[in-house]
Formats: C-alpha cells, sequence, structure tokens
C-alpha cells in the first residue's frame, strides 16, 4: 500500500519539524517526507489540509485487560478505542490475569497483538513472581519472549531487601524498572487522598507521603544500584521536585504522569463519584499544578492514560467498595491538548509527552517521523471538538471522569505499519 | 455543599436525610420543631400517632445496632408504619448478593423507606442513587461519614436545656478521625450558628485538615474545656487500640477521660452528652456519666421523637396532618 499524506502540517517535536509538508508512505514505512520519492505513486491519497500529522502516539500505561478480564475490556475494543485517539503503541503493567510472569503469557500477548492488528503493545514483566514482592520472576527469560522492561504494576514491595535484590537483577538483566512507588502500610486502606475532602467524606486518606516516602527509598536504591528507573503515576508536587532532584544528582530516572491527575483533583470526587476513584489518587490543585510544572520543566517526560477500562459493577458500590481507574485512552490526546488551549502546556511540549519521550523511555525507535521509520501516523483536526458521552466510547469501559466535557480536537486518521487503521466518518 | 441536591425535592422539602451537611439552619431547626411536638407522644398512654400508616419501612443494617436500630423501629411503630428489620451482614451479601440487587429485592416488596446503616461511608448516599424515586432513604450512619440523625438528636437536646445555640461553645472529645457522629454534629452546630466548636482529642485521632470544617483543635483537655457549655464525648471503640493509635485505655483515660474534676473547667451548668454505649472508665468516669451534668439518658428518648420527625417529614407528612398531635 502507497498513501500519500497532502498539505498537512507535519509536527514532529523530536525532529524539530512543523510546517507544511507531504508525507509518503510505501510498505509500511515513511518513503519520503516533503520530497516525492522517485517513481512513487500513490493508492491512496488523504487530504490534510487543516489538519496536523503527527507520529503515532506512544502510551506508556494501559490496560487492555486480556488476559484475565475480558469482560472489562479486550485487545479488540480497547486497541480500537486506542487507535481513535491517534495511539498506535502501548505498554501494558505485567497486573494482568495470569500475571505477566511467564512466557506463555507473554505469548498470549504477542498472540492477541496480532490478532488485533491494530498497533504495537509491549508488555512489561512482572518483577517479582505474581508480583507479591516475594521472589524475583524471570526476568531475562521474559525479556527474551518480548518484554520492554520489568514492573510490579500498583503492588506493593514491603521488603526493602527484595526491592533492592530485584533492582539489582534488573540492572544486571539492563532492563528498565518501571516503578509506582506507594508506601503501602502509609496507604493503609486508603482510597483518597488525606486532606480536606477524604475528612468531610469520611473516606480513609492516602497521604502524600504515601507516595513520597516510597520514592525516597526507592531513589536510594537507584543510587545504590545504579539501575535505570522510570517512575510511574507521580501525583504530588513534592514527588516532582524529588525527581528533579535526583535527575540533578545524575541518577538514571525518568518519570510520566496519568492524565487524570493533570486535569481532575480530589474536589471532583464531589459527593462519592467512583469515577474519580483512582490509584494514585486525586490530590490537590497544587500538586496539579506541580505536575503540569514538570511537564513544562521537563522533569516529566511522558503523560500516558492509565487507561482502566472497568465493567458497570465494579463503579457501582459504595466508594470504598468501588474498583480503582478511569477509562482514558481515547481522550488522552484531546485532553492534553485542552491543557494547550488553557495555555497551561505548550503544543509541541505536549507532543512530545506523548511520543518521541515515552518512545525513548522505552527505548524504542518510535514517536518521530523520518524517512525510513515505521508508518505509525495520527492525523489531527485541531479546530473541531467533541464533548465527552459515555454512550458513543469504544471503549468497553464506560467510567471516565470527564463526562460532558468538550474538548478539542479530533482525530481523523490513525494510521499502523502503513495501513488506516482509523477513519472518523 | 452538593449533598443538597439528592437530599431535597424540587420544592427544597427534605425527601432523604443523608447528612447534616449543606442543608439551611431553617431545614434543621424545623427538623427541631417537628420532634418538639412529637416527644409528647411517647409521654402518653397511647404512644401511636397514625401519620404513616399503610408505610413499610426497611430497617436495613448491614453493620449491627441494637441502640439506633431499636429506636427507629419504635419511631416507626409510634408512627404507625410497618417495619421490617433486616439485618443483612449475615444473610444476602454473604451469598453474593450485590447491593443493588438487595435493594431492588426490597423495593419490589414495595418498601416505602429505607432506614441504612452501613460500614462504608458514601453507603446511604449511593443507595439513595439507586432506589426508585417514590423510596426515602434515611441515613442512620455510613463507615467514618455521617450519623445525622444522632446529630439532630443531640442538637435537640442541646436547644432543650440551653434555648438557642448562638453563644455556646461546644467540645467534642474522643475519636474525630473515625466518628460519623462527630462529623454530623460539626456541620449542624456550625449551621445551627454556635460561637466555638472545640475538637479535643491526640493529633492520631484527628483527620487531616479538619480545620475546614469550622473547628479549632485541642490536644489538652484542660484547655479545650474551659469554659464549654456542652461537652459531647464520643465512644472509644476498643479496636483503636490494636493499632499504633493509642498506647492503652489507661493512658487515654488519664489525658482525655472526663472527670467530675477536670469538669470543673467547663461552665457551672454544662452539660455532658454521650452517644452511647459508654466504655466506663476510659473516655468517661461512671460519677459524671451519672452525674448531675449528664444528659445521657435524656438523648436516648429524644432519639424516638426526633427519628419520627424526619421519619415523616422525608415522608412528606407533618405531624399536623394527623389532627392528633398539638
Amino acid at each position: 500500500m502507497r498513501i500519500i499524506i497532502e498539505k498537512g502540517r507535519l509536527l514532529d517535536p523530536a525532529n524539530k519539524l512543523d510546517g507544511k509538508q507531504d508525507l509518503f508512505i510505501a510498505d509500511g514505512k515513511v518513503v519520503g517526507i516533503k520530497k516525492k520519492p522517485e517513481g512513487f505513486e500513490s493508492d491512496l491519497q488523504i487530504d490534510a489540509k487543516d489538519k496536523v500529522v503527527l507520529p503515532g502516539l506512544v502510551d506508556l500505561c494501559a490496560r487492555l485487560r486480556e488476559p484475565g478480564y475480558a469482560y472489562k475490556g479486550t485487545f479488540q475494543s480497547e486497541c480500537q478505542a486506542a487507535n481513535s485517539s491517534g495511539i498506535t503503541s502501548i505498554c501494558c503493567p505485567p497486573d494482568t490475569n495470569p500475571v505477566i510472569d511467564t512466557t506463555a503469557v507473554v505469548d498470549l500477548i504477542r498472540q492477541r497483538t496480532r490478532d488485533a492488528n491494530r498497533g504495537n503493545v509491549y508488555p512489561l514483566a512482572a518483577l517479582t513472581l505474581g508480583l507479591k514482592g516475594e521472589h524475583l520472576a524471570e526476568m531475562d527469560t521474559l525479556r527474551r519472549a518480548g518484554c520492554i522492561g520489568v514492573s510490579n504494576g500498583l503492588a506493593p514491595i514491603e521488603s526493602t531487601e527484595v526491592l533492592r535484590r530485584a533492582f539489582e537483577y534488573a540492572h544486571s538483566c539492563g532492563l528498565t524498572v518501571f516503578f509506582f512507588a506507594e508506601d503501602y502500610s502509609l496507604k493503609n486502606n486508603g482510597v483518597v487522598h488525606e486532606g480536606p475532602v477524604s475528612t468531610r467524606l469520611g473516606l480513609p486518606g492516602i497521604p502524600e507521603t504515601a507516595e513520597t516516602v516510597a520514592l525516597s527509598r526507592a531513589l536510594l536504591l537507584v543510587e545504590q544500584t545504579q539501575v535505570k528507573a522510570h517512575f510511574c503515576r507521580l501525583s504530588s508536587a513534592r514527588s516532582v521536585s524529588m525527581i528533579a532532584t535526583a535527575q540533578e544528582q545524575g541518577l538514571p530516572v525518568t518519570a510520566d504522569v496519568g492524565i487524570c491527575n493533570l486535569h481532575l483533583t480530589e474536589m471532583d470526587i464531589a459527593d462519592y463519584n467512583s469515577d474519580a476513584h483512582l490509584q494514585p489518587p486525586l490530590r490537590n490543585e497544587r500538586d496539579r499544578k506541580g505536575l503540569v510544572e514538570g511537564i513544562n520543566n521537563g522533569v516529566i517526560a511522558a503523560v500516558c492514560s492509565d487507561h482502566q477500562p472497568h465493567d458497570a459493577d465494579a463503579k457501582a458500590a459504595p466508594f470504598s467498595q468501588t474498583e480503582a481507574g478511569a477509562s482514558t485512552i481515547e481522550h488522552l490526546l484531546p485532553l492534553m491538548l485542552h491543557l494547550v488551549n488553557r495555555k497551561e502546556i505548550k503544543l509541541e511540549q505536549a507532543i512530545a509527552a506523548l511520543t518521541s519521550q515515552p518512545a525513548n523511555i522505552l527505548g524504542l525507535d518510535k514517536g518521530s517521523l523520518s524517512v525510513g521509520s515505521d508508518a505509525d501516523i495520527c492525523i489531527l483536526d485541531l479546530d473541531s471538538s467533541n464533548s465527552v458521552d459515555t454512550a458513543s466510547l469504544l471503549s468497553a469501559g464506560k467510567n471516565t471522569p470527564f463526562k460532558g466535557w468538550e474538548l478539542p480536537g479530533q482525530v481523523t486518521h490513525t494510521l499502523f505499519n502503513g495501513e488506516v487503521v482509523f477513519e472518523r466518518d | 455543599m452538593t449533598g443538597n441536591k439528592i437530599q431535597l425535592d424540587k420544592n427544597g422539602n427534605l425527601k432523604h436525610f443523608l447528612t447534616t451537611e449543606g442543608l439551611s439552619q431553617a431545614l434543621l431547626q424545623n427538623i427541631l420543631d417537628r420532634a418538639e411536638s412529637f416527644a409528647s407522644v411517647g409521654e402518653r398512654a397511647v404512644k401511636k400517632v397514625p401519620l404513616l400508616r399503610g408505610k413499610t419501612i426497611a430497617n436495613l443494617f448491614f453493620e449491627p445496632s441494637t441502640r439506633t436500630r431499636t429506636t427507629f423501629e419504635l419511631a416507626a411503630k409510634r408512627l404507625s408504619a410497618d417495619i421490617l428489620n433486616l439485618n443483612i451482614s449475615t444473610s444476602a451479601t454473604s451469598k453474593g448478593e450485590t447491593l443493588s440487587d438487595t435493594l431492588h429485592t426490597l423495593e419490589a416488596m414495595h418498601c416505602d423507606m429505607f432506614v441504612v446503616r452501613h460500614a462504608n461511608s458514601g453507603a446511604a448516599h449511593y443507595i439513595a442513587t439507586q432506589v426508585a424515586p417514590h423510596i426515602s432513604v434515611i441515613n442512620a450512619g455510613d463507615g467514618r461519614h455521617a450519623h445525622p440523625t444522632q446529630a439532630m438528636l443531640d442538637m435537640f437536646t442541646i436547644r432543650r436545656h440551653k434555648k438557642t445555640f448562638d453563644n455556646l461553645r461546644v467540645a467534642i472529645v474522643g475519636d474525630i478521625l473515625h466518628s460519623r457522629v462527630a462529623r454530623s454534629e460539626i456541620h449542624a452546630l456550625s449551621t445551627l450558628g454556635v460561637l466555638e466548636i472545640r475538637i479535643i482529642a491526640p493529633q492520631t485521632l484527628i483527620p487531616k485538615d479538619v480545620e475546614n470544617l469550622g473547628v479549632q483543635i485541642f490536644h489538652d483537655m484542660d484547655e479545650g474545656l474551659n469554659g464549654a457549655d456542652v461537652v459531647m464525648m464520643l465512644r472509644l471503640q476498643k479496636e483503636r487500640m490494636r493499632g499504633a493509635l493509642l498506647p492503652s485505655e489507661n493512658e487515654y483515660f488519664q489525658r482525655y477521660g472526663l472527670t467530675s474534676k477536670r469538669l470543673e473547667k467547663a461552665k457551672s451548668d454544662v452539660i455532658v452528652m454521650h452517644p452511647g454505649p459508654i466504655n466506663r472508665g476510659v473516655e468517661i468516669a461512671s460519677d459524671v456519666a451519672d452525674g448531675e451534668h449528664s444528659v445521657i439518658l435524656q438523648q436516648v428518648s429524644h432519639g424516638i421523637a426526633v427519628r419520627m420527625a424526619v421519619m415523616a417529614m422525608t415522608m412528606g407528612r407533618s405531624p399536623e396532618d394527623s389532627g392528633e398531635v398539638s
């Protein structure tokens, strides 16, 4: 298939491209930018006039719910939802059921990825067996089976000794550790940020120190072991400054934030809105601003959807009995553009945090467009907008905390490996 | 606050009673006024009025309680309603039935009101969003969040003794962190316009940013009691000793137990309240619990009148409708 994308504004922060250029695609690769390759004849022309052409987005964390939770979502439904938001590469955490701690599960994920054929799915291997925080998983075997990094998901590693050994071993295997910092005992049975809202609603709180204490411990062990560490889903301003200090000291650390924490605070829980039940929790406005600032000053390199589609029953109960997480993959890009429109983040910075920067963290040659790169492309109409309506969500999970929000920008086309996998009517 | 939206119908009348937060002073006073007219019912030879005749009220207790359930039951009976007691912690949910399923089953039995006690904060609120429009929900205690009828019977007791709320200094002593009673009392007291609300407890039992609710924090009992008009003691659950919140009952009593000597710091006409059941020698000394300042037993009998008032109001009935109450 030969495709020409004509007259679009090509925006590729990694290559410092921003201008009207045609893009030529053949056999799944970009074969020309601006200049038409000799003898190129297209089978398909896509008119991108007044539109923005971006590298396909790279989502550092989305749960596709297979294996184990197909009643919440499938590769088919969730990758389709991802494509509608221009996402073509997805990193998925190991907390499937069974956990990604055997090659059989990795094989199954690879099979599902091929079957769906809507994007690249990069699984993270379990750091410890069953995510129980006791025994190391077979990280190297899992790496060879196709895992791109190691992580304990949201599960705690209570023993500092186990954490040290896990970091050392991952370092020996050349693997990046994707680490979610939350101190299990300080979190206790908390379900929301410990603050005025937890006090008013009588909900058990998760103090800021649940994150910062766990982060300090991990940072000291990174210093000791020199493992490459990526800190997932920061939720507090304090954590951003701790990561900044570590980066200044030259530690090999990066960080991301989930999109919800850039828009919402504990106030959005209002009267027990279970769609705003998240882990890490929504904190206060100062934290939200600190996270946005972290993106602007480069401390936080990536923004991910942290997509967690749920069945209706998972959210239909008294708040603390509901499951945490939001269905966000379809709104990752529009929500970033919303921050751009509100002048909180620059457009280029926003796109970089969704493309080349997460690709760098994963060590992938993705998220940018040069001659020879994979033709994963997102075409965006910046001038249109859409209001969030649960009925029209493609994801099987209707649990969005953004119901009724008017969001800017709509993806009109998504290409994966040079094939159109999404086209808006 | 947003709690209003669900508690009031479109005419601003009480439809559900889930929390004292966000309700107007007029509405809270209205509850107290109606309770006042019901209070006499219990003192008569025939203790019934036919206000809710033909209505069915389900007591849904997902957490065990004798006292609260019994007073709701008595209140319902005195209003001539039929009452159904369901101890759900031991029946439906342990069989794997979801809360929504349990509710819809009860709806199918044509209940008109659910009185709900649940271990999770927000449970009554959740139930109110789930039930059919003709059903009223009364919160009989949800997790750490609210226990609005307890708070209102406390307000009733205070009003009977102090007439107005304007110049009162009220001290709430004990485990504020886990207390739904304290939260509901704080909201009600602040709406009714008391001069000062003080909370007295060690930091381990005080929730974060509680100052936002308009209270002053004291860690020292004597300072907190100084000049108080009303002292509200909270029950200290034994399980708090198991974690790292408190060292021992002895030490707690030493620092925060209400003794007659400590009570001398308060005003001479101070009243001492407690939602019960009392732990004698843990949060309160026996001579204070049984002493001249104690109004603890009055609280219990006021509970019936207040619950009658709330039940009648949420069902759209006023005492005058029966023609029997003056």
